[in-house]
């Protein structure tokens, strides 16, 4: 067996992207939720869409606000979610553990260079 | 007379205060009574009229036949006027009180509207009877027309839109019309800034166009060089609200309109804020291309629970040929409707509606502007433009206005005031309700933090104006002085107390479903 390293950076629209080789798992921060409040919709993309990094790829609906989330990365969806839908309020009560969104086979991981790393993004979020 | 005589034996106010946590027998407050749903009033057997017993007849309908009954409450008449009235009663409109919702322009609509959209000859025609037998309804949307050109300076106007949102929808299509027969339909970019009103971005998405955002000032405005940079061949339109949902004019504009068309693009001007302006600015001096002008704001026709929005779009040259049908066109003194693409509207872009567009709102919104004249909307462009600064100048001390300087026609704070008093937006805005107050648009715009956004329009009188700052006042210093408890329970007076909004938007119930369906379906 061996191990995997993962690494987990941040985009400035407040989306963390766990790295593991060449997938990466999307979904917002602790900041964006608390930003959003309760969140009630959710929309996923499907499985083998592909989108250049920046494209919208999800939607998310709290009881203030409707965003749209964007791929952080250029890549195709190879998983995504499944019960984020039917239970949007892990989006709030785990937002970086099982409310994640999707995940993304990266077509050009040195867009990687550009996100940022957790003490970017806490300087980022004035934290 | 002392304080005490005066109250002839009846309770002070500090036991009312108290009742208000007190339940009732019957789950009624006061008068304001617990209403079930019809369907839960309803009796098997119960009759409002005596109908005859329907005659024997084949039965032509086979397997359609109905098999069950269609499930609609049995009722006396009594029964069915208090239900109606009460559900009347507990409705809040700007019949009721002060309505401060910000971006919706909740005006009086005058009841002289109502008398003239009620005479027979606009209330009792038909949009199929003969063209010969409406020619006064034609006028009259002819003289509404010609009027929302000259108040705009346009020179054409498409009567049918239905609302706002369809009048950007409408122009946004005139704008894509106007593109394809320059065989330019690669422009397929729309500049939104981050100012405008929700609609825009949604308008421009559902007609296939992609949107790209601009970055507000921290002016609260168009920021210039950064909509500049985003110009290109692939620009079709800028769409922007001014006055913006900030409520600030965009002093740049003509500056943006000049830099869409040097780039080849147009300029779509969302109109919901025109009762800023009316009579005193005309749009096409702002170098606009087209603009949807909500009759159910400005020009004070019923709307939310009164009645229909209409949303007429006044077009620039560059984009008149392409206007909705149907047309009404003047054929020496006599009216005509052009009913498909041909003669004078060979390039329409077609239908979007069935027929010529909101004739009840056409009539009230022509009453309002004749009974008003050019100097009485000047002068509700004045007063509502006023009637906005005195509560800004009255509050920007106990609240936080985001931007300097004064507004036009409506207010906007942030919630930086309430920063570590545990008091969010929405618990104000709860807490405003048992004050007597329909809330103020809260979380819009979205350019600023816990927007509180409010709109007095020209219809309030001061002493109305100083209550509302008296209370708003009150309610600040009471949450900054840490009775947080109080706003988070909020609202307390009023049948229902602070709902699960959040349950109701995950797991919403839309419909009543008889009890036995509802076990048959578990």
């Amino acid at each position: 067996m061996s191990t995997v390293k993962s690494t987990v950076k941040f985009t400035a629209d407040h989306e963390w992207v766990q790295i593991t080789g060449n997938l990466a798992r999307v979904g917002i921060t602790q900041y964006a939720q608390e930003q959003l409040g309760d969140v009630v919709f959710v929309e996923l993309p499907a499985v083998g869409a592909t989108f250049a990094q920046g494209k919208e790829a999800a939607v998310v609906e709290s009881v203030k606000a409707a965003s749209d989330i964007y791929a952080p990365l250029s890549g195709t969806v190879a998983a995504v979610n499944d019960g984020l839908p039917d239970n949007p309020s892990l989006v709030n009560t785990d937002p970086q553990g099982d409310g994640w969104f999707f995940e993304i086979t990266l077509s050009n991981p040195s867009e990687l260079d550009g996100l940022m790393d957790e003490t970017a993004y806490q300087a980022h979020t004035g934290a | 007379m002392t304080a005490q005589d005066r109250s002839q034996g009846r309770h002070s106010r500090d036991a009312v205060v108290e009742l208000a946590s007190v339940e009732t027998t019957s789950g009624h407050r006061g008068l304001i009574l617990e209403e079930p749903l019809i369907f839960e009033l309803g009796q098997p057997g119960r009759l409002g009229v005596d109908l005859p017993d329907a005659p024997k007849a084949p039965n032509r309908l086979g397997a359609l036949a109905r098999r069950g009954g269609v499930g609609l409450p049995d009722l006396a008449e009594p029964q069915v006027v208090r239900h109606f009235t009460r559900l009347s009663q507990k409705n809040y409109g700007i019949d009721s009180g002060f309505f401060p919702l910000g971006s919706c322009t909740m005006k009086h609509n005058p009841r002289l509207n109502e008398r003239m959209a009620r005479l027979p000859g606009f209330a009792d025609i038909h949009p199929l009877q003969p063209i010969s037998t409406v020619q006064g309804a034609l006028e009259l949307i002819d003289t509404l027309a010609h009027w929302l050109k000259t108040l705009t300076g346009m020179p054409a106007v498409a009567m049918s839109p239905a609302a706002g949102a369809h009048g950007e929808f409408c122009g946004m299509v005139a704008i894509k019309a106007a593109l394809a027969a320059r065989g330019e339909s690669h422009r397929t970019r729309v500049l939104v800034p981050e100012s405008a009103h929700g609609t825009n971005p949604a308008t421009a998405a559902s007609i296939g166009f992609s949107v790209d955002p601009i970055p507000a000032t921290a002016e609260g405005r168009v920021d210039l060089a950064a909509f500049k940079a985003k110009l290109g061949p692939d620009v079709a339109a800028i769409m922007l609200t001014n006055p913006n949902t900030c409520g600030l004019f965009e002093r740049d504009i003509r500056e943006i309109a000049d830099a869409i068309h040097g780039a080849g693009g147009y300029f779509y001007c969302d109109g919901a804020n025109f009762n800023a302006i009316v009579g005193r600015v005309r749009p096409a001096d702002l170098g606009v291309d087209c603009m949807h002008i909500n009759l159910h704001k400005t020009f004070s026709t019923p709307h939310g629970g009164g009645g229909p929005g209409s949303g007429p779009v006044v077009l620039s040259d560059a984009l008149a040929a392409y206007a909705p049908l149907p047309w009404i066109v003047n054929r020496n003194g006599s009216f005509a409707v052009l009913e498909a693409a041909e003669a004078e509207a060979a390039h329409s872009f077609g239908r979007l509606k069935a027929f010529h567009g909101q004739m009840g709102m056409f009539v009230r919104a022509l009453s309002y502007m004749l009974s008003h004249g050019a100097d009485g909307l000047w002068q509700v462009a004045s007063d509502a433009v006023l009637n906005a600064n005195y509560i800004l100048a009255s509050l920007k001390e106990a609240f936080s206005a985001p931007f300097d300087g004064p507004c036009m026609h409506e207010v906007l704070f942030d919630d930086s005031f309430l920063k570590d008093t545990g008091v969010s937006t929405l618990d104000f805005a709860k807490a405003l309700i048992d004050e007597g107050y329909h809330p103020m648009t809260m979380y819009f715009p979205l350019v600023v933090h816990g927007a509180m956004l409010i709109e007095p329009t020209e219809t309030e009188d001061k002493a109305t104006l100083d209550k509302f700052i008296t209370v708003m006042r009150a309610l600040a210093e009471k949450a900054k002085a840490g009775d947080a408890e109080a706003f988070h329970t909020a609202p307390r007076l009023t049948p229902r107390r602070r709902l699960d909004e959040t349950l109701a938007a995950r797991k919403p119930v839309l419909r009543w479903s008889p009890p036995k369906l509802a076990q048959a379906a578990e």
